[in-house]
């Protein structure tokens, strides 16, 4: 695999914080990777270090085996798509598009080509003499796509380019742009808040928070996998529940509140499983309501505290135990389904292979 | 210094050296002149107070001072008076044209000072305009005049002279005014009157006050208003610096008397913003 | 509400009437014929127009006041384009006092900023001539030209510069391809309003010309001939016309650099 982009313990300071607090990551050649965390966890800094709009304070980046250090934006081979797209209000979309291309020694009809190629690639055929301010959001976006594939750089950098669009349109583009990567084969690095957008898009993802990253995996291993509580609650919800590790000879033997004492492998522990006391999660799908009976032994008595009708799903408050916690779940309005009322007394299922142990 | 540090300051030392030759420096000159003294053309360099104590002392310099600041503390009275309900009437009726309305306050003022003041001159004079006009129209059988070549005359002019700076700092003032604040204070009982003199013109402040300043501060200093309509009862301290310049040959003390106004204009403002400063804090 | 709000447009338009009365008497008695300042008017002319022709001084003075104005306001507004793209771009320490010190001749009386310049150029042994003045000028001229290249730089969006080096551009080359196309309606804003300031300013020209005259110069020496009165009422019309032309020019363009670049988005 070809590491394309190493970022290597890269560290920037502005007035005393640590916007980016040591972060080391390699990304290979023709993947699509997204950096995402809540605001202000450094993922926009990294980019624009990456890009070459701040330096470093310590630390280096090297893309394709070159070090970028001291080499300028426009000298390096990333090219980016700014959040607020940054299009050239002076100029019309053919002009906007072929920005880049003026230093280059091409002809006039080399030129045009390549302009109608890549306004084909993101589907502006014929946008050419539009000008710049009478287009939509969406359709900005899409010259600013263009604009930076024309020259063909080895990583296209892009920070929060959906933020600005509306829902439908967003999950469009979502589909449009991973289409798109695939089919240009360039590396794509995305700035994203939204968990959905990075797990529907990427082949990998960097979690970051306060200027670290937390986890880098692929969005199955995210979801499924999560390393720490703080990780497990930022990618969709997760329900907590206190535990006791018993014994941990070959496997860990668990006691807790809500399923009695059952048995979880290695692979499920997140954080130093020496210690004894820890949190384990369970997403709220992998609960289900109503098909257990009493005497098995995952199965957890509940009363309906609050229902949220989603259309697609239900989620659920389950208070169960004396102490009045609660357990999410989530149900599949599905056919012949009929939906749970407000207090109602059900039987919770679990499906205990998917529980995850946390010792943070 | 970063990189930015440095590029902002590449760029900014270019008007700052301008500045700092053309400003600072003829201004340290002239404070320096004030303290030596001169016989006809010769210049002596031995340092002395000798030029603030005649400034201070002299009657004469003490009228013009005096007169100068009641003249411009009147102007900036009157004018911020007429001022602010025009600048009301353009940020709470101006509807889609306000920035028009904006346009045709200012247009008149960005033309020559200089015509201007001496359009009063032909306006309030004996065989003026004004006094024709009304002769003309059988108002008054003999001419008016009470209305030039004194102070009167002054007033009158730089009143009108500096009407759209009154207007537009209290304008700006007023648009900031957050519009559900009215609402709000209309909500909880406040009729029209109040929610003037409750909301509105509290809020106001800072840009009266900004009004005033641009007002006060320039007119203390003017030479032309009082040259053409002052008559001898109307020259201010401007005048007087000037004669001392050209005709008396004496620029120590005509450095004198400008650092004494500058010194008594800059003290009279400072304690007006301290006196305002309650309104002025940011909110 | 309507009530005080019917006063208040009747107050406003009595208001403009005081502002622009004045003004209106140059046009008026131009036109007139009567020598005389006075109503009743005694008919129409353009006789006095036709005096300007004749007047050399005139001409010299006019020829000095163009000379001047072009001068000091590109100088004015070069310095106004350092200044503002150095305190809208960049943030460092003192730049605001710095940039309040280059303000201040906003605020200082014009006769103050004159004296003061009066006597450095005296003690440097310097000659009084159109070079002083135009010094004076642009030292009055720059303030506004930084309030006017501050709004426009404003409206710059800081990543399309980004974007213009991003995409293998230089810092001279964005500078030429991006910033200046997008600011420079507030570039001949600033010239045009510089240039206007220029030819009515009277104090400082009239501190710092030595033999040669300016406009406002030669029309203050001509307030103290009565005859002549109508002759300058003229020449004033003609300057008051030109004035606005230009101010209603640069307004137009200082509109330009906000609406172009309000649509980055």
């Amino acid at each position: 695999m070809n590491k394309l982009v190493q970022v290597k313990n890269i560290y920037k300071t502005f007035a005393g914080l640590n916007a980016v607090d040591g972060v080391s990551l390699e990304i290979d050649q023709g993947q699509f990777f997204s950096l995402l965390g809540p605001s202000g966890c450094g993922k926009t800094t990294l980019l624009r270090l990456i890009a070459g709009f701040e330096k470093p304070s310590s630390g280096e980046v090297v893309i394709d085996n070159l070090h970028m250090e001291g080499v300028v934006p426009n000298q390096r081979p990333t090219n980016m798509v700014f959040q607020n797209y940054a299009i050239f209000p002076h100029l019309n979309v053919e002009q906007n598009v072929a920005y880049g291309l003026h230093k280059k020694r091409l002809s006039k009809v080399e030129k045009t080509k390549m302009i109608n190629e890549v306004l084909d690639l993101v589907g502006l055929s014929g946008f050419n003499h539009r000008a710049a301010s009478a287009m939509s959001g969406g359709q900005k976006q899409r010259v600013a796509l263009a604009r930076a594939l024309i020259l063909k750089p080895k990583v296209l950098l892009l920070d929060e380019p959906l933020s600005a669009l509306d829902k439908k349109l967003r999950e469009q583009m979502q589909l449009e742009l991973r289409n798109l990567q695939r089919a240009v084969g360039i590396t794509f690095i995305l700035v994203t808040h939204d968990q959905e957008e990075a797990l529907t898009m990427s082949d990998k993802v960097a979690v970051m928070f306060d200027g670290q990253v937390a986890q880098v995996a692929t969005p199955r291993e995210l979801y499924e996998k999560p390393i720490s509580q703080k990780v497990a609650s930022f990618i969709g919800a997760m329900n907590f529940i206190d535990g006791k590790v018993i014994d941990s000879k070959n496997v860990f033997t668990v006691e807790s509140e809500l399923w009695g004492t059952f048995t979880m492998t290695r692979s499920q522990m997140f954080g130093n499983p020496s210690k004894t006391v820890m949190t384990l999660g369970i997403r709220p799908e992998r609960i289900s309501i109503g098909t257990a009976s009493k005497t098995d032994a995952a199965s957890v008595s509940g009363i309906i505290k609050d229902a949220a009708y989603y259309g697609e799903t239900t989620n659920y408050k389950i208070q169960y135990g004396t102490k009045g916690a609660t357990l999410n779940v989530s149900e599949q309005n599905s056919f012949g389904q009929m939906g749970y009322q407000i207090g109602e007394e059900v039987q919770l299922k679990t499906d205990l292979e998917s529980l995850i142990g946390f010792f943070d | 210094m970063t990189s930015d540090s440095k590029k902002g300051w590449r760029l900014l030392s270019v008007p700052l050296v301008f500045s700092i030759l053309l400003l600072a420096a003829p201004l340290t000159m002239m404070v320096l002149l004030s303290f030596w003294t001169q016989d006809y053309l010769v210049l002596d360099k031995t340092f002395t107070i000798k030029n603030y104590i005649e400034a201070f002392t002299q009657p004469v310099y003490q009228l013009l001072f005096s007169r100068s600041l009641a003249i411009s503390l009147t102007v900036t009275f009157f004018t911020v008076l007429l001022a602010y309900p025009m600048a009301y009437f353009i940020s709470f009726h101006g509807g889609d044209r306000k920035a028009l309305w904006l346009f045709l306050i200012t247009i008149p003022f960005w033309t020559s000072y200089l015509l201007r003041m001496f359009l009063w001159k032909v306006i309030l004079g004996y065989n003026g305009v004004l006094n024709s006009f009304l002769l003309w129209l059988e108002l008054i059988t003999e001419p008016l005049t009470f209305i030039l070549y004194n102070l009167n005359a002054v007033i009158i002019a730089l009143t009108h002279g500096w009407a759209p700076f009154a207007i537009l700092p209290i304008f700006v003032s007023l648009e900031k005014i957050d519009r559900s604040l009215l609402e709000a204070s209309r909500d909880l009982g406040d009729g029209p009157f109040h929610q003037f003199f409750r909301v509105i013109l509290p809020l106001s402040i800072p840009g009266v006050v900004g009004a005033a300043l641009i007002i006060f501060i320039p007119t203390v200093g003017d030479y032309i208003t009082p040259k053409l309509v002052g008559g001898t009862e109307g020259l201010m301290i401007a005048n007087m610096i000037q004669v001392q310049f050209s005709k008396a040959n004496n620029a120590p003390l005509a450095a004198a008397l400008s650092v004494s106004s500058l010194m008594i204009v800059a003290f009279i403002s400072i304690v007006f913003v301290l006196v305002n400063r309650r309104y002025l804090r940011k909110f | 509400m309507s009530q005080s709000s019917k006063y208040l447009k009747i107050f406003a338009f009595i208001y403009l009437i005081f502002l622009y009365a004045p003004a209106l008497l140059l046009p008026i008695f131009s036109f007139n014929s009567s020598q005389i300042i006075a109503f009743p008017l005694t008919g129409f002319s353009t006789h006095w127009f036709k005096t300007l022709f004749y007047q050399e001084t005139l001409h010299e003075a006019l020829k000095n006041s163009l000379i001047i104005a072009v001068a000091s306001s590109c100088l004015g507004t070069i310095l106004g384009v350092f200044a503002a793209r150095a305190t809208t771009r960049y943030d460092f320490s003192g730049k605001q006092i710095t940039l309040t010190f280059i303000l201040a001749p906003l605020v200082l009386p014009e006769i103050i900023v004159g004296v003061a310049l009066l006597i450095v150029l005296m003690q440097m042994g310097l000659s009084l001539n159109l070079w002083s003045v135009v010094l004076g000028h642009t030292l009055l001229i720059t303030p506004f030209s930084i309030l006017i290249m501050n709004s426009a730089f404003n409206n710059l969006d800081i990543s399309l510069e980004e974007a213009s080096l991003d995409l293998g551009e230089t810092q001279f080359g964005t500078f030429q391809r991006v910033i200046l196309p997008l600011v420079f309606p507030g570039i001949i804003a600033s010239l045009l309003i510089g240039f206007t300031l220029s030819l009515d300013e009277f104090i400082i020209a009239f501190f710092l010309t030595g033999t040669e005259t300016t406009l406002p110069v030669y029309i203050w020496s001509m307030l103290r001939f009565p005859k002549q009165l109508p002759t300058t009422m003229a020449l004033g019309t003609v300057l008051l016309v030109v004035s606005l032309v230009l101010l209603s020019l640069s307004e137009y363009f200082r509109r330009r650099t906000a609406k172009s670049n309000a649509s980055v988005e």
